[in-house]
């Protein structure tokens, strides 16, 4: 009897282990969680990875520079042109060469559409794991005229490979530009539908409010950036704090909330894409004429010896590399600092003592791309 | 040959009662799973089914055939018995039910004095198939289907069952036919509005629909209590699910929407069972339609919900309309 009354006063005794993923309906991949449970709640969190695990940092240590601009695609295959730009910009940068301004404009363009479109599958996603099955389709409906856009442009819907060293592969033309405006216009007049019909409904904002909430303090502990750490009180944007390419010439906001909960990251989401539309708008507006590619880009890049980094801000947040060269046109090592890797060592703190529910709520507001975090 | 006689029209009438319920389940579900799965594609801004037949119309028959050939797949480790047990309990019961509803003034199996109460009885067997089926499973998705589904099932049970006796107190009957009958001036959504309300909330959780489809709820549990099944024993759960929902529907518009009444039609003799349908598949529509539009509720709101919302106001509801029984 006496054991008995051990084991049940132990704490421990009434947990279990469930195995959420790596193939699981919310967990968007191939993430696996390691969920120990008392009851509906979680006590401790383990997140496993290395499921999708493609080894691109060490591909990048075996080949020419400029040919691991396909394997920046696919990395995040959300933001594919904004890893692009980094790498672009990483190798500009090592080797000082410099880029048109026209190829400035639609490297910017093109980026904004980019984050547009991995906002819009979040936003679907995201509420697809909360229940609501038909705002997927809608927001799908808006990211098909962004990817037709690009892919008249790029040749690809996903993964995207249209920037080069030294500018872009490929000019934009006038249907290009008029169909963007028309894109910009239609996604304008569809988020007051949006507000009205996700945004503002009460199971939503239930189950949204006051779940995994973030203070900037555990943000700068864990290396969270993008919109939780905006969510939290904090206006880093690298676009703003450390303009980057030309975004120091455009007018726009950094969108912040205070509470750094679910409601509030997804509120920074859904008006970024505002954001962005108006970057967009700016830079057609005053998209110059010129080349798109910088006049002489040699065949043979090499790197002269030295450490390069080049920071750009993903759609889920600071996105880094880091290079160091010994003098040859293949890098001696190439270290990629992705956001979402960073942001999803916070669930076991972030998570601890949440209902299963709430853990599904949590993990889709850290916006998770698993192949961004095993690259 | 007395007695023979005597007991022929009696099987005669059981043996038709069999049939029009198994029609009635299997049409009902053939109807239910084209209609929810157009209704979901034209909400979310697609076709649908198009494929098989005009408008996809043939879609429910061949993917009926296609689950009747699927192999059941019994996991390893399960409890074998009550992993097939469950799915049989959960469509079984279905058919009892069937035979007291009033479908119009002459249509209706047996008209019994308890006819909702064998009603709540045989449609909370469900319960018990969810649970018998979710721990045989040997699945710890499944186990927390089943966990929930019992306790929002019993939960939601209590607002319905007081809600209901609001109008039970009114008509001093349980004999749906009489019930039904009560109301040939004014429906009684018009004098009991709350109750109809609370009714039809937990209605919704006790049919296990969205937003309240804890138990089944794919994105946290993929896909709660029937994870492990497969083939005919899981189409067995939704021939089960939808011909509840058409029981339920039934039920609610017995209670609240005048059953079989309405303006005469054309074929008037025909006309009741003609509105009565009418009713019934309106609602049904209603719990399709917040399926495809709400995300889903966390267990715990919905548990408070229905202890410190449902629950009290029902009970308010009733005990105003008890008072005014007696008093009118």
């Amino acid at each position: 009897m006496a054991m008995d009354v051990e084991i049940l006063d132990d704490p421990k005794h009434h947990r279990y282990v469930l195995n959420m993923g790596p193939q699981h309906p919310s967990t968007h991949g191939v993430l696996r969680v390691l969920l120990e449970l008392e009851g509906e709640y979680a006590m401790e969190l383990l997140p496993v990875l290395g499921y999708g695990h493609r080894c691109h940092e060490k591909i990048a240590e075996h080949k020419p520079a400029k040919s691991f601009m396909p394997n920046t695609a696919r990395m995040d295959y959300l933001g594919a042109l904004i890893y692009n730009h980094g790498f672009a910009q990483l190798l500009e940068r090592a080797t000082g060469i410099e880029v048109p301004e026209r190829a400035e404009y639609i490297r910017v363009i093109t980026s904004e559409l980019n984050r547009i479109q991995s906002h819009l599958l979040w936003y679907g996603a995201y509420l697809l794991d909360l229940g609501a099955f038909t705002p997927i389709m809608y927001a799908f409906d808006d990211r098909e005229h962004i990817l037709d856009i690009l892919e008249d442009v790029t040749g690809s819907r996903l993964t995207y490979c249209y920037f080069r060293v030294g500018g872009v592969s490929k000019d934009i033309d006038d249907k290009f530009v008029t169909s963007t405006r028309a894109f910009i216009d239609r996604l304008r007049s569809r988020f007051p539908m949006y507000e009205g019909l996700v945004n503002g409904n009460v199971i939503l904002q239930k189950r949204l409010i006051d779940v995994g909430e973030l203070d900037p303090k555990i943000c700068s502990r864990y290396g969270i950036t993008g919109p939780l750490l905006r969510g939290a009180g904090v206006g880093y944007d690298l676009r703003k704090s450390e303009p980057y390419s030309i975004y120091d010439r455009f007018d726009f906001e950094v969108p912040t909330e205070t509470k750094g909960d679910c409601m509030a990251s997804f509120l920074v989401r859904f008006r970024e894409m505002e954001q962005s539309l108006r970057i967009i708008e700016q830079a057609l507006d005053s998209l110059p004429e010129g080349p798109v590619m910088a006049a002489k880009v040699p065949k043979k890049l090499k790197i002269p010896a030295g450490d390069y980094n080049s920071s750009v801000e993903a759609p889920r947040g600071e996105l880094s590399y880091y290079l160091v060269s010994d003098g040859t046109d293949v890098p001696y090592r190439l270290k990629v600092r992705t956001p979402s890797y960073s942001n999803l060592s916070v669930i076991p703190e972030m998570c601890q003592g949440m209902l299963l529910s709430d853990v599904v709520s949590a993990m889709g507001a850290l916006d998770l791309v698993i192949p961004e975090i095993d690259r | 040959m007395e007695l023979f006689y005597s007991i022929l029209p009696e099987l005669i009438r059981i043996v038709v009662c069999a049939v029009c319920g198994a029609v009635i389940v299997f049409g009902n579900a053939l109807v239910m799973g084209y209609a929810e799965r157009k209704l979901a594609g034209h909400i979310m801004l697609r076709p649908g089914p198009m494929e098989v037949g005009p408008h996809g119309l043939y879609q429910l028959v061949v993917d009926g055939l296609k689950l009747m050939g699927k192999q059941l797949v019994v996991p390893l480790k399960a409890d074998k018995p009550l992993f097939m047990l469950a799915p049989i309990l959960a469509f079984a019961p279905v058919f009892v039910p069937l035979l007291v509803i009033p479908f119009s003034d002459k249509l209706q199996g047996f008209d019994l004095d308890v006819g909702y109460l064998l009603i709540l009885a045989f449609a909370s067997i469900n319960v018990l198939a969810i649970l018998i089926g979710g721990w045989g499973s040997n699945n710890k998705y499944s186990l927390f289907g089943a966990i929930r589904s019992v306790a929002q099932n019993v939960a939601y049970e209590i607002p319905m069952l007081i809600s209901a006796l609001a109008i039970i107190f009114m008509t001093n009957s349980f004999s749906l036919k009489e019930i039904a009958a009560a109301q040939s001036p004014v429906w009684f959504i018009v004098i009991q509005p709350v109750a109809f309300l609370i009714f039809i909330v937990s209605m919704v959780a006790e049919t296990n629909r969205a937003p309240f489809d804890l138990p089944e709820a794919e994105s946290e549990l993929t896909a709660g209590f029937h994870t492990e099944y497969s083939g005919m024993s899981f189409s067995l759960f939704v021939l089960g699910e939808y011909a509840n929902m058409f029981i339920i529907c039934s039920v609610a518009t017995v209670f609240f929407l005048g059953g079989s009444s309405g303006i005469p039609l054309p074929y008037f003799e025909y006309s009741g069972i003609i509105w009565f349908l009418a009713k019934v598949y309106f609602l049904m529509f209603f719990l399709v339609w917040i399926r495809w539009t709400y995300p889903r509720t966390r267990f715990d709101q919905l548990m408070n919900f229905c202890w410190k919302y449902l629950i009290p106001f029902s009970l308010v509801n009733l005990l105003i309309t008890v008072v005014m029984v007696k008093l009118l």
